[in-house]
């Protein structure tokens, strides 16, 4: 394996509430190397996009990391303060979030915004700074892109800023994007051209991509690797066709039935009996037992820890039951 | 990115799920005792040192005016307690005070801690009703509007549109001039508590008009409602049972706060002499009283009255704000 | 983009035809204009004259169209009190309530946005706490009230500054300022704070909401993802799109400061309209009374219409394809 681009161990994300604290992000480990996709998948409420935001800096307050760590390149970055993270965001970790519609401001033109972002992270006069705006603007596929520079997003349809919203992820050639279900708001139709714009983008330009979803389509379309969320928790990790082929995990299992055949119209995640548990009333043991058609008794009192039996890790009693913690 | 537990975001008043759809209802005192300090606004309530503040001068201005025959040391309207030697006294602790008038007398000789207390009272029992009269006013309008629809619907908007875009104090105002110009003299003197209510009132529905209807339309076009049509019974009815518990937080929030703006109307009316006669002085009516001491020194007779008058609308505002935090996360 | 102003036209023209009714309704039936104008002993008959002469039994509509019509030409007839044409006293009372307005408004802005900025950004500075306590303070003290205790400190304790009038005045044609001269300002500070001080209240806190609402949308954490500086982002992005509303409600609040410019004028003995309209209620001068309704919502309409102009010059979403926003203050 090559050198990690970023590297989460043992995070842990609360928001303190008035009845305890809320573990949303329960211990997750997780690796990317330079210029793959890992796809994050599970429910929503799973912690996966709390973990994105925690990587980034941007977790919404209360919420705070209370332990783990988070390297970027070696570098520490839970650690960073506010002025030390403006440098890591948008510079070496670009993000692309979930609503294109209500991710640009409206009342900026969209070339405005891109030039903005490009001259805070490079040295760039005004008019560089369009030309490459320009240049980004075509390289989502957006038509005209001259014509488009100064038009307003509302005049964009949904694909279309979300490309926007690509460009300006892109502005400063990071290293890493991290890319919170930026299909899911966008239609069946688009969300194919979405992500294959980004997986493009990404290989053309060495960049790597955490893709959180919940679309199990998406993933074993886009990803390299995945690692699969429950209740804050991962539970289940390793290359993308070994995963998604021959997974270990009964949840894992599970989700695979949701795989779209034939093209058809995805669904959602809930074809397994009952839901997963609320952050708090995450029961003991594994949290998945409530619902896991294999669960045995230890499985009701001992969290399995996430073990490595190459090409998977896994985190189960049953299925991966010997060796030590990854 | 989502949060854990995704708060609204829509520009609707968020309102807590009435009761006995969401959690399974516990039954009598009890019950109601455990579900009130378990809830939401009973937390913050606690948590909020301010308000438990706030509340408590709330509910000692309200208890001691209400009680003012009781607490006051005299009775500001008998005429035998008047004594004009006694008149201009300053506050017990200034020199030349007296220990039986603790906050002074104005230039009648009235004590003025009595005459606060009474004034209050007035101030109270007029901002109250105001507040009950609009509210009426606004809710039965709003769900007319609200379900009725159409030109109705148009018409009263309209008008609510109109109403808002002048001044509350604007509209009173009006409304008494006109009583002032339709009533004979000595008729409107005695009515004068009346024309202040409803002109109070009146310059004060749309709120609430606005916030019933909303919550109306979106009743409306529930199924239940769309069945009990195809029943026979009348939707209206239904909705309003539906729609009444939904809206009771929020036009609670706004009678709290309106009740605060209608004591201050009151006494800016009052002040500027278009409010209740001497005869019935409240807050403003004392306030005006003492402004023309002012410059001779006896600045107690306008300062002590308006203080009560702060301290009443204050502590009001306080927990109206409270409330509407309480009630409404998104603000928090 | 014109299809909604001339929608906003027509809608100011419905709420003056409105007001104009009530005006001529005031003016109509709200006690009798014949006894307002002779002595006791008039006789019945000429009583009958005038009544006729003025077009007093005209039916309804025809006096509507004639109260309309002089109105329009600035024509509201005399003052019952003062016996000299309403519009006279008007115009002669206009620029001390303007100058106040304006003045008061100027106050409120220049102090209310910045707190409102800082209460939002820094929520939990001591500073903010203190805006936030002042603020609640502000909105509980009765306007009347603050104008007292501010005379009762600054004119009759400190002996600073003036405690009624205007000062001295500089004519300038007929418009009488009070900008031109020391004691002309002098006058004007405890006015103008007086009038302002609930409007400062009031923008501050809705520049604060406004402001919070708007750091917790997306764009705003999209452009903190993009790297931008805090700056860039506070005051590049979340101040322009908090600015939006707050114009138009601060607009719309414009007219209600000259409303409420009644109480202060009272309280200093101000001399604007507000001070004529009080005395002209305390008398039943109704052609007074209606006439300053229907310049206030001639002022208020105008407002309106500027507020929504504005709007839409701000909003690139409104410019395109006639908008459907209605820019009323409710939201």
């Amino acid at each position: 394996m090559t050198e990690s681009l970023l590297s989460v161990r043992d995070l842990i994300v609360e928001f303190p509430t008035r009845r305890g604290a809320l573990r949303v992000v329960d211990g997750v480990s997780l690796d990317i190397v330079p210029g793959e996709v890992l796809g994050v998948v599970g429910e929503s409420g799973a912690g996966k996009s709390q973990t994105g935001a925690a990587i980034i800096g941007l977790l919404e307050p209360p919420g705070r990391i209370v332990d783990g760590t988070v390297h970027l390149e070696g570098e520490r970055l839970d650690t960073l303060s506010g002025d030390q993270w403006r440098r890591v965001r948008g510079r070496r970790i670009g993000a692309v979030f979930q609503d294109p519609l209500t991710s640009l401001n409206p009342l900026y033109t969209v070339g405005r915004q891109l030039t903005e972002t490009i001259r805070t992270h490079l040295d760039m006069t005004e008019k560089q700074a369009r030309a490459r705006a320009l240049e980004l603007l075509g390289e989502v596929g957006i038509p005209a892109a001259a014509d488009r520079l100064d038009a307003w997003p509302h005049q964009f349809s949904g694909g279309m800023r979300q490309r926007v919203v690509i460009a300006l992820a892109l502005c400063a050639n990071p290293r890493l994007i991290i890319a919170d279900e930026p299909t899911t708001a966008l239609d069946v139709s688009i969300q194919a051209q979405i992500t294959a714009l980004l997986k493009r983008l990404c290989r053309e330009h060495g960049t790597a991509v955490m893709l959180i979803t919940h679309d199990m389509g998406v993933i074993a379309e886009t990803a390299d690797r995945v690692a699969v969320m429950y209740a804050g928790r991962l539970v289940e990790t390793g290359p993308v066709d070994d995963l998604v082929n021959r997974p270990r995990h009964p949840y894992t299992e599970g989700l695979m039935g949701c795989i779209p055949t034939m093209h058809a119209r995805p669904v959602r995640l809930d074809q397994i009996e009952g839901a997963m548990p609320a952050p708090r009333a995450v029961p003991p043991g594994c949290a998945f037992h409530p619902r896991c058609p294999l669960a045995v008794e230890r499985c009701t009192s001992e969290r399995p820890p996430l073990v490595a039996r190459p090409p998977l890790a896994t985190a189960c009693w049953v299925r991966s039951p010997d060796g030590d913690a990854a | 990115m989502t949060r854990p537990r995704a708060r609204p975001t829509t520009g609707e008043p968020v309102v807590p799920a009435s009761s006995d759809l969401a959690a399974p209802r516990r039954t009598g005192v009890t019950g109601a005792l455990v579900r009130a300090l378990d809830s939401d606004v009973f937390y913050s309530f606690r948590r909020s040192p301010v308000t438990l503040v706030a509340a408590l001068v709330a509910v000692l201005l309200i208890g001691a005016s209400l009680a003012a025959p009781l607490v006051a040391p005299t009775d500001p309207f008998a005429l035998e307690t008047l004594d004009l030697m006694a008149a201009f006294t300053p506050p017990m602790w200034a020199e030349g005070g007296e220990s039986v008038f603790p906050l002074g007398t104005d230039d009648q000789g009235r004590d003025l801690l009595s005459a606060i207390l009474y004034g209050m009272r007035i101030s109270l029992a007029v901002g109250a009703a105001s507040v009950v009269f609009a509210m009426l006013l606004g809710v039965g309008l709003g769900l007319l509007a609200g379900y009725a629809g159409g030109w109705v619907d148009a018409l009263i908007m309209r008008v609510a549109d109109v109403q808002l875009s002048f001044p509350a104090i604007l509209i009173a105002l009006l409304v008494d001039g006109v009583a002032r110009g339709l009533l004979p003299r000595d008729l409107h003197h005695d009515m004068a508590i009346y024309v202040i209510i409803f002109a109070i009132g009146v310059s004060g529905w749309v709120q609430y008009a606005r916030t019933v209807r909303g919550s109306t339309m979106v009743e409306k076009n529930r199924e239940y409602v769309m069945a009990a049509i195809i029943m026979g019974l009348h939707p209206g009815l239904i909705a309003l049972r539906h729609v009444l518990p939904n809206v009771m937080g929020p036009v609670l929030v706004i009678a709290t706060i309106h009740l605060a703006v209608a004591v201050i109307t009151e006494a800016t009316l009052s002040f500027l002499g278009v409010g209740l006669p001497p005869t019935e002085p409240s807050l403003g009516t004392l306030i005006r009283i003492g402004n023309d001491f002012l410059f001779s020194g006896e600045w107690w007779i306008t300062v002590f009255p308006g203080l009560a008058l702060v301290l009443l609308v204050l502590s009001v505002n306080l927990l109206g704000d409270w409330l509407r935090d309480a009630l409404n996360p998104k603000l928090r | 983009m014109a299809t909604f102003i001339v929608r906003r036209l027509l809608q100011s023209v419905l709420v003056m035809v409105v007001v104009a009714l009530v005006g001529f309704a005031l003016f109509a039936y709200v006690g009798d204009p014949i006894n307002n104008m002779v002595g006791q002993d008039t006789s019945f008959e000429d009583r009958e004259r005038l009544r006729e002469d003025l077009g007093l039994n005209d039916p309804a509509p025809v006096q509507f169209l004639r109260f309309v019509g002089n109105a329009v030409q600035g024509d509201f007839g005399l003052s019952y009190r003062h016996g000299r044409p309403v519009a006279d006293l008007l115009v002669e009372r206009a620029p001390a309530t303007l100058e106040l307005s304006f003045a008061a408004g100027v106050f409120a802005l220049l102090v209310g946005v910045p707190m409102g900025i800082h209460t939002a950004l820094w929520r939990q500075s001591w500073l903010a706490k203190a805006f936030l306590t002042i603020s609640l303070i502000g909105i509980s003290l009765p306007t009347f009230l603050i104008g007292i205790l501010l005379i009762l400190v600054f004119a009759v304790w400190l002996g600073w500054m003036p405690s009624f009038g205007r000062g001295e005045v500089v004519q300038i044609g007929w418009w009488s300022t009070g900008f031109l001269t020391a004691s002309g300002l002098k006058a004007m500070v405890l006015p103008a704070i007086t009038l302002g001080l609930f409007q400062m209240t009031l923008i501050m806190r809705l520049v604060r909401a406004e402001m919070l609402e708007v750091l917790r949308t997306d764009y705003i954490k999209f452009a903190r993802a993009r790297g931008l500086s805090a700056r860039a982002v506070n005051f590049g992005h979340a101040l322009k799109n908090t600015l939006v509303p707050v114009i138009t409600i601060t607009g719309l609040q414009l007219g209600s400061v000259i409303a409420f410019a009644i109480i202060t004028e009272t309280v200093f003995q101000w001399p604007g309209m507000g001070l004529l309209f009080m005395q002209a209620i305390e008398f039943v001068d109704i052609p007074v009374m209606a006439a300053y309704l229907v310049l206030v919502a001639a002022l208020f309409v105008m407002i309106n219409l500027v507020v929504d102009i504005l709007y839409v010059i701000v909003d690139p979403r409104l410019r395109i394809g006639g908008g459907a926003v209605g820019g009323g203050g409710g939201r």
